[in-house]
């Protein structure tokens, strides 16, 4: 069953979406990963383009966190002052972002950008994750970690604007927060992903917060951002496909339920090889749809404006 | 003469009153004399639906007698910014960009027999019967003059590949020596806007009759709906979008508590 999906102006069949978004949302369940970074690149395969696929899924990931953010709140694994500082760091980035945004699709220039933002943020993380994970299966395990001390006092830390986080117990400046999050929303708004996987790190190695608190703290802060990033990109590009997020939200939701529960079944560091597997081939694809010698080395954009009678 | 306008008639009823049109002329050859060229389109609204899969349209008409009949589809104009790749470090980058303007979104034309035959140049220029007789004016020259060349063969080339210029020429059928008929064919992905159709009866090299009938293609339904609010309202549509998100993700949370 075809559908016209209005922003994005081409018709996809439903179930192929509802099954785009299972998959991913599978997958997201299966690892814990918000699944944006899969999702984009999916959905420029399919032949969306890339500036609809990045703003669309800002939109879909707002809606799959809102999803996730319960269950951590129940379990009050949410660090508001820390969600809040982030937030405001990641409403700044975010917003920058999508002004960014406009201006390279000015100059023609957004869809390599957002290729260039994925070969190198898939290459890294798919790179780090095979290695993790192939360590782990082959048992080669060292010892550093109890070497470590418990509290390393670095740079960081001599930072201004020192304040207080009860519920992380840190103490720490407010910079740090304020300046991941600005990075992780300037991710959201050019590459369309929620960015945990940059701020969950972020926050454990940088920060220091308990492992508790990061991931229901880092979805709150996702919700606000890629809300911002939705209504701005819709403000700003009219480039938000709402049927399109909506579908893929419905096909993620079923998809994170059915990931969850096999991942009880199966081995961690197997999967996680898997993932960077997955991760790494859809960067290679990326790199090699840069690459190679286009069949047209011209392109057309119309200029039609919308906004007024027709 | 008159002819009524008929929307969203079948291909049947169409033939129909093709072949009444047929027998009124041939009843009252004199009246039909004050025209050289009636036409009409078996519809003048081609509506895209969520489903759409391309449309047909029958165009018909009558001539008061011998001669070729061109038929042109152009649609709405726009202005097109056309860009070049070049090889920046081992990967492909827009570099070079060119603006053209009154760039019909669409363009067919179809004859009875090649226009090349039985048109004089001049007034295939001025008439722009054909692709290579569009004129596309350039915004403001951004490139050399030489390379404009290749930017519009590119312009040409990539609407042809979409499906909306066709580089050959339809294929009019004459029924008998005065009807004639021709079916015009629209892409899934047809631009929607006011298109102009023009018919031109030529004999002997000059234009004897023309007529232009107008065609309105429009997104109807919930997408067109969707679409033009997105672009016309846009702060409310994305604050919407984001409820709507909020709302799904919600529901997801509250269906799968429990499992």
């Amino acid at each position: 069953m075809q559908i016209y999906l209005p922003i994005a102006e081409i018709s996809v069949n439903v179930f192929y979406l509802l099954g785009l978004g299972g998959l991913v949302g599978a997958l997201s369940g299966l690892f814990g990963v918000g699944g944006g970074f899969l999702m984009t690149p999916f959905l420029i395969f399919t032949g969306i383009s890339p500036a609809v696929a990045v703003a669309t899924e800002a939109n879909q990931i707002l809606g799959a966190s809102v999803s996730g953010v319960f269950a951590h709140w129940r379990r009050s694994n949410v660090d508001f002052k820390m969600g809040f500082m982030l937030l405001a760091g990641g409403l700044m980035g975010s917003s920058f972002g999508v002004w960014l945004f406009s201006v390279l699709r000015g100059f023609g220039q957004i869809d390599l950008v957002i290729s260039l933002a994925y070969v190198v943020f898939l290459s890294v993380i798919g790179a780090l994750m095979l290695v993790e994970s192939s360590r782990a299966m082959f048992r080669h395990r060292r010892r550093e970690a109890a070497q470590r001390k418990l509290h390393k006092h670095t740079w960081l830390h001599g930072l201004p604007l020192k304040t207080r986080f009860r519920k992380s117990k840190l103490y720490i400046s407010a910079l740090l927060p304020v300046g991941i999050g600005f990075f992780v929303g300037l991710l959201a708004a050019i590459m369309g992903v929620g960015g945990g996987f940059v701020m969950v790190p972020a926050m454990i190695y940088l920060i220091g917060m308990p492992t508790s608190m990061v991931v229901g703290t880092s979805l709150f802060q996702i919700i606000f951002v890629t809300a911002n990033v939705t209504i701005l990109q819709a403000y700003y590009n009219q480039t938000v496909d709402a049927l399109l997020a909506l579908l893929l939200l419905i096909g993620g939701v079923i998809g994170a339920q059915i990931g969850t529960r096999a991942g009880s079944f199966l081995r961690g560091e197997q999967l996680r090889g898997l993932l960077a597997l997955v991760v790494l081939g859809v960067c290679a694809r990326m790199f090699f749809d840069l690459a190679v010698t286009p069949g047209d080395l011209f392109s057309l954009v119309s200029q039609v404006d919308f906004s007024g009678e027709r | 003469m008159i002819l009524a306008t008929v929307k969203k008639c079948t291909l049947g009823t169409m033939i129909l009153k093709a072949t009444l049109l047929a027998m009124a002329f041939l009843a009252f050859p004199a009246s039909a004399r004050a025209e050289a060229l009636v036409a009409d389109l078996s519809s003048h609204l081609i509506a895209i639906t969520t489903g759409f899969q391309g449309s047909e349209l029958l165009l018909f008409g009558a001539t008061d007698g011998e001669g070729d009949v061109v038929v042109l589809v152009r649609g709405p104009e726009e202005s097109l910014k056309v860009r070049r790749k070049d090889r920046i470090g081992g990967i492909w980058v827009n570099r070079d960009e060119v603006t053209f303007e009154k760039v019909p979104v669409f363009f067919r034309m179809a004859s009875n027999r090649p226009v090349g035959d039985f048109v004089p140049y001049t007034l295939l220029s001025r008439h722009q019967l054909g692709l290579r007789f569009l004129e596309l004016p350039v915004a403001e020259p951004t490139v050399l003059q030489a390379d404009i060349v290749s930017f519009r063969a590119a312009l040409l080339r990539g609407k042809s590949r979409e499906g909306f210029y066709a580089p050959g020429e339809g294929k009019v059928t004459f029924l008998g020596e005065r009807l004639f008929r021709t079916n015009v064919v629209f892409p899934p992905n047809v631009p929607t806007g006011t298109y102009k159709i023009e018919v031109f009866l030529i004999r002997d090299g000059h234009v004897v009759g023309a007529q232009t009938t107008p065609l309105i293609v429009s997104k109807v339904g919930l997408g067109a709906e969707v679409f033009l609010f997105a672009h016309r309202h846009a702060a409310f549509y994305g604050i919407l979008s984001v409820i709507l998100a909020m709302l799904a993700g919600w529901l997801g949370a509250v269906a799968f508590r429990k499992v």
